[in-house]
């Protein structure tokens, strides 16, 4: 019997080596005349131990990391003879972080071969897509009601709500489109499942499609995930071979078609409207509301939009798991969040938990402090657009309304840690790129950065303060789009919790 | 006499049947339903403040002026985007807008420049009313920053500054006092088509661009000037008003070029002429003109233009100034010594169709009652003749059976041997504004048109060989008939069934065929079979020198000829032919 390895070819494990490592296996698998096959697939999401390299027993996968091409003949030797090996983690699943999380949508990321439509079905897949096609619109619609999901792309709308306004509205054709544009900072959950699991992705809009009546979907992915994009354009095509696209899906009489379309590298197009426009081949900018997409969405047809996380949940809901999914969670955040842990973080990676964890356990916890070792002064939660939480505020659990009480919110569920070397008031005068359209984020993100300026350099701080105050007020209230009526979110937080900060530099730099 | 001020709405009207009712700032106001919260407000009489918005193109939602509270719902929506809805309790004026008012004009003057007494828009700058709508009184960011305003900024070059560009014989485009709502590049798009203009860059760098950040006059841009009409600053203005300086009153006018017959306030300082204003109450065009009607007005003033009357007795003599009087009588006694040697019918009137309706009514009234006889016509002899023909053996009347805005409930339009997009700039706007809302077009021309394909649409093009319209329009007829796409219904109520039957077995015949015709139309079969849409409801375009024939009616709910000049139809109308008195009755013999 051959030895199975799993090497994954996650860009984030590739960045740090992981094809050199599975060559490195491959020579010397040649050189010791044993044969070996190396799986590539997604990333289990525990970064810091990638390359992750795991090993089929009859116990389970035994995990090996971080590995280097120079361990790989030793590693071999300690695979073969069962021996002791530094690098040894155990089985993977039993890792306290992989243990310690809920995984319903990410369940197979990291397990499976991501090109392999055979695969995905030997682990559960398409189970969901199947019993959607016997279940009929309606009952597809209950199923995601009841299991509670939100959009996971920030703004937490309603599922099951979204999709039955699809199905209500008349058109003669609808289409179905994934937000595959993942720009937050610090935030991979979109890549990685993309790049570990895309079939989950294809199944979770195929019912949508099926549960709307839409025959047409586009994924659009930004230009900055060559991976992602490769890996999604060889599973549509597995998918179109094995009667899981196209014409009369799983001999059903639904036809689906999916496309990935490539941005061209505009942030602003992960705001759900630009991101039609550009689809359209349009200028990237924000459509005012109403009418909704749902009323009114690509080629001003009915059209569901929603996060690449959103889709990657339904199928397990539809599997028969829609009160099972709704039982995890609190208050009406319902189900699991994969949570993303980046910045200053000594086990950065992806975390997926039911909601209610608070953000003080993912931060020390799980997360274990800083990488510098320094205490955590700061984080960010969701994006760019988030807001910066003290230590104070870390019983705050994960939830939207929680975070929302709290002036911050969840967003995509990516978390940003900074130690007591950041300067909060450099932090705030980040910004971001935006698409002008409206008068607030146009000349408002200009005007801010200058005004906080001033204050760094300690001129009329108070009055500044006050035009701050003042402009993150009209850019809340007055934006036409989530990304103004968010960008006081960490000005605000900085000023609120951090004031210390605002006045003339005197901090330690952060390392950027 | 005062310069009128047209009510800008913010939003186009909505066509709805149905009506809402709403409270605005405690007062109930009713609307058809899709009318925006800004459009009620101004019929109730209320301006919200606004700037990206105007009543020419849809709304756009980005100035973030008009925002409004309404009870029950979070948050401070813009008036523009949000439609009207039974029951809405909605508050224009409260202490929280007010401040995000104010707070957004602060943003737009810090990067505007403060030359308001010597800038060309001053008295007519929406962007000027607006920081007063507001009482904006501080610009606490001061003028240091980021700007477009200056060339240089601290003694450094401004990249972000440009030039004006001045490349337009008609316009300037001034970016330093761009505040980028769009309203040009919307205009462009909606209201002309053309497509010319666009918006370059992101966040504050985002600038006003003809094609790839060309020059005006090297772009696409064709000056009709809706950008300037739609402008709400000085960063698009008339040459003539930069020179001359604001206007003081307006005439309302039609303009003299073509058949569209454009309404105009020609906008004037005293006796002079500052700029024309397509007039939005104009039926023909809806605010809307071409580059002549809106800039090549340099004839009304110029020098070889005949302001008094003069005669001469003989071809080699020069003109004599004279007075009216004088004049009148030696016409008169000219045409009656002719008359006397040669008898009645001697003598007979031509008029233009670029003379006034008035005046082409008053010839044709002195040929018949002063002179006694038929013996007038016009140049719509030539291109109006045949179309009238044909519509009033089909219709009984030989004036069009539609007005332009008729195009806007167009499905399917045929245009024979016409190039509006040339010749009719103004009504080819409007016909482009609903194909690129869906409905089709099939032109049937030699020529390959701009009308074939534009921007955003495209054509069904039969390029047939001159001379086969019949043929082609037969052959139409064959495939309507053969594959049962009458409604016979709409013909029974318009025909007379048993003359619609003849006509049908003839164009059933299968030398009538598209196969048949195809040899000596150049049309290929195809392209005249497989188009159910041929059956929809539409509008028909013959140019002038078609002769109408009974296919057009089977399927077609109305019919225009495009004519020439300005009032070619109206010349007829006014019983300028031999066949036809006013009203297009036809002409008895004069004993």
């Amino acid at each position: 019997m051959s030895m199975r390895l799993f090497i994954s070819r996650d860009a984030g494990a590739v960045a740090v080596g992981a094809d050199d490592v599975a060559l490195a296996f491959e020579q010397a698998a040649a050189r010791r005349g044993i044969e070996i096959e190396i799986v590539r697939t997604g990333s289990r999401g525990l970064y810091w131990l990638e390359p992750l390299v795991e090993v089929a027993t009859p116990q389970g996968r035994v995990a090996f990391g971080p590995v280097t091409p120079t361990d790989a003949p030793f590693l071999l030797e300690a695979i073969i003879s069962d021996g002791p090996h530094p690098l040894r983690l155990g089985i993977t699943e039993e890792i306290p972080w992989l243990r310690r999380q809920t995984r319903l949508t990410f369940a197979r990321c990291g397990v499976i071969d991501p090109r392999s439509v055979d695969d995905y079905r030997a682990h559960g897949g398409y189970k969901g897509l199947e019993r959607a096609l016997t279940l009929g619109a309606d009952a597809i619609l209950a199923d995601v009601t009841t299991s509670g999901l939100r959009g996971r792309g920030g703004a937490g709308f309603p599922t099951g709500i979204k999709w039955r306004t699809v199905a209500l509205a008349s058109g003669t054709r609808k289409y179905i489109v994934c937000n595959a544009d993942e720009g937050d900072s610090g935030t991979f959950a979109d890549r990685m499942i993309m790049e570990g699991d895309p079939f989950v992705v294809i199944e979770g809009m195929t019912i949508a499609g099926v549960a709307v009546g839409a025959s047409k979907g586009y994924i659009y992915i930004r230009s900055e995930y060559p991976h992602a994009i490769q890996a999604m354009n060889a599973a549509i095509l597995a998918a179109k071979r094995a009667g899981y696209l196209g014409a009369d899906i799983g001999s059903s009489s639904h036809s689906f078609e999916l496309e990935v379309r490539v941005g061209a590298g505009a942030y602003v197009c992960g705001e759900e409207t630009s991101l039609l426009e550009s689809l359209e081949g349009r200028r990237g900018i924000v459509r005012a509301k109403p009418p909704l997409p749902a009323h009114h969405g690509l080629f001003g047809k009915p059209t569901v939009i929603n996060n690449v996380l959103s889709f990657a949940a339904i199928p397990f809901i539809l599997a028969g798991g829609a009160q099972a999914y709704a039982d995890f969670g609190m208050g009406r955040s319902r189900g699991t969040m994969p949570i993303q842990l980046a910045g200053n973080i000594r086990y950065g990676g992806l975390f997926e938990t039911a909601f209610g964890i608070t953000l003080g356990e993912l931060v020390d916890d799980i997360g274990g402090g800083t990488l510098t070792g320094r205490a955590v002064r700061a984080v960010q939660v969701g994006g760019p657009l988030g807001a910066y939480f003290p230590r104070a505020l870390f019983d705050t659990p994960f939830d939207y309304e929680a975070f929302a009480a709290r002036d911050g919110l969840i967003g995509h569920g990516g978390i940003v840690v900074f130690d007591d070397s950041v300067d909060m008031a450099k932090q705030a005068r980040f910004a971001m790129e935006f698409c002008a359209k409206c008068t607030p984020c146009r000349i408002g993100s200009t005007r801010g950065v200058e005004t906080i300026d001033k204050i760094r350099r300690g001129e009329r701080v108070a009055e500044n303060i006050a035009v701050v105050e003042d402009l993150c007020n009209t850019m809340k209230f007055g934006s036409l789009c989530a990304l103004g009526g968010f960008t006081p979110y960490p000005v605000m937080s900085a000023l609120k919790h951090f004031k210390d900060d605002f006045g003339p530099a005197t901090h330690l730099q952060a390392a950027e | 006499m005062s310069l009128i001020q047209e009510t800008d709405f913010g939003t186009p009207r909505s066509k709805s049947a149905g009506l809402v009712t709403l409270t605005i700032d405690g007062r109930s106001v009713t609307v058809p339903e899709g009318t925006s919260i800004m459009r009620a407000a101004m019929e109730a009489g209320t301006q919200i403040p606004k700037l990206c918005a105007t009543d020419m193109v849809d709304a756009f939602g980005s100035c973030r002026l008009c925002l409004i509270e309404i009870e029950g719902r979070a948050g401070t929506p813009a008036s523009c985007t949000s439609p009207a809805m039974n029951g809405l309790v909605v508050h224009t004026q409260t202490e929280r807008l007010k401040k995000l008012r104010k707070g957004v004009m602060e943003l737009y003057i810090s990067d505007h420049p403060l030359d308001c007494l010597t800038c060309a828009a001053n008295g007519d700058c929406e962007l000027q009313d607006m920081a007063g709508a507001v009482g904006l009184r501080d610009v606490r960011y001061g003028y240091e920053g980021d700007n477009h305003v200056f060339a240089r900024t601290n003694g450094d070059i401004n990249a972000a500054w440009m030039p004006k560009d001045e490349s337009n014989p008609y316009f300037t485009y001034d970016p330093s006092k761009c505040i980028v709502c769009s309203r040009c590049v919307r205009a462009c798009e909606q209201v002309q088509g053309t497509f010319a203009l666009t918006i370059s860059g992101r966040g504050f760098d985002s600038r006003v661009s003809p094609g790839m950040s060309e020059s005006f006059l090297g772009s696409e841009c064709v000056s009709c000037g809706a950008c300037v009409q739609a402008c709400p600053t000085a960063t698009l203005t008339e040459k003539s008003v930069i020179e001359i300086g604001q206007p003081e009153h307006s005439v309302v006018t039609t303009c003299a070029y073509c058949g569209v017959g454009c309404a105009f306030k020609a906008e004037m300082r005293g006796e002079e002429v500052v700029r024309m204003v397509p007039y939005k109450d104009g039926k023909a065009n809806r605010g809307h003109s071409c580059v002549k009607g809106r800039f090549a007005w340099g004839y009304t003033t110029h020098k070889e233009r005949i302001l008094k009357p003069m005669i001469r007795d003989h071809i080699s003599e020069p003109w004599r100034e004279v007075s009216w009087d004088e004049a009148f009588n030696f016409a008169a006694t000219k045409f009656r010594g002719i008359q006397q040697k040669y008898g009645r019918d001697a003598v007979g009137g031509i008029t233009s169709s670029r003379c006034t309706n008035e005046e082409t009514y008053l010839v044709q009234k002195l040929i018949r009652a002063g002179f006694g006889n038929n013996n007038v016509d016009t140049c719509a002899r030539v291109c109006h003749s045949p179309t009238g023909y044909g519509l009033s053996t089909t219709f009984g009347t030989s004036a069009g059976t539609q007005d332009f805005d008729s195009v806007e409930h167009s499905d399917v339009v045929m245009v024979i041997g016409a190039n509006p997009a040339s010749a009719h700039p103004v009504f080819a706007s409007r016909l482009k504004k609903r194909l690129r809302q869906g409905a089709k077009l099939i032109v049937l021309d030699p020529r390959r048109t701009e009308m074939v394909e534009a921007p955003h649409l495209k054509a069904q093009h039969l390029p047939l060989l001159p001379g086969t319209n019949v043929a082609v329009l037969t052959a139409m007829a064959h495939v309507i008939v053969t594959e049962g796409l009458v409604d016979e219904a709409f013909v029974r109520e318009r025909c007379d069934w048993s003359e619609f039957e003849d006509w049908a077995a003839f164009v059933a015949l299968p030398n009538n065929s598209p196969e048949a015709t195809a040899i000596m139309t150049g049309v290929e079969p195809n392209e005249l079979r497989g188009h159910p849409q041929h059956r929809a409801r539409g509008a028909f375009l013959p140019d002038g020198t078609l002769r109408s024939q009974p296919a057009l009616s089977t399927p077609a709910g109305s019919r225009a000829p495009k004519l020439g000049e300005h009032s070619v139809e109206v010349l007829r109308e006014h019983g300028l032919s031999q066949e036809e008195i006013e009203g297009l009755r036809v002409a008895r013999a004069i004993a």
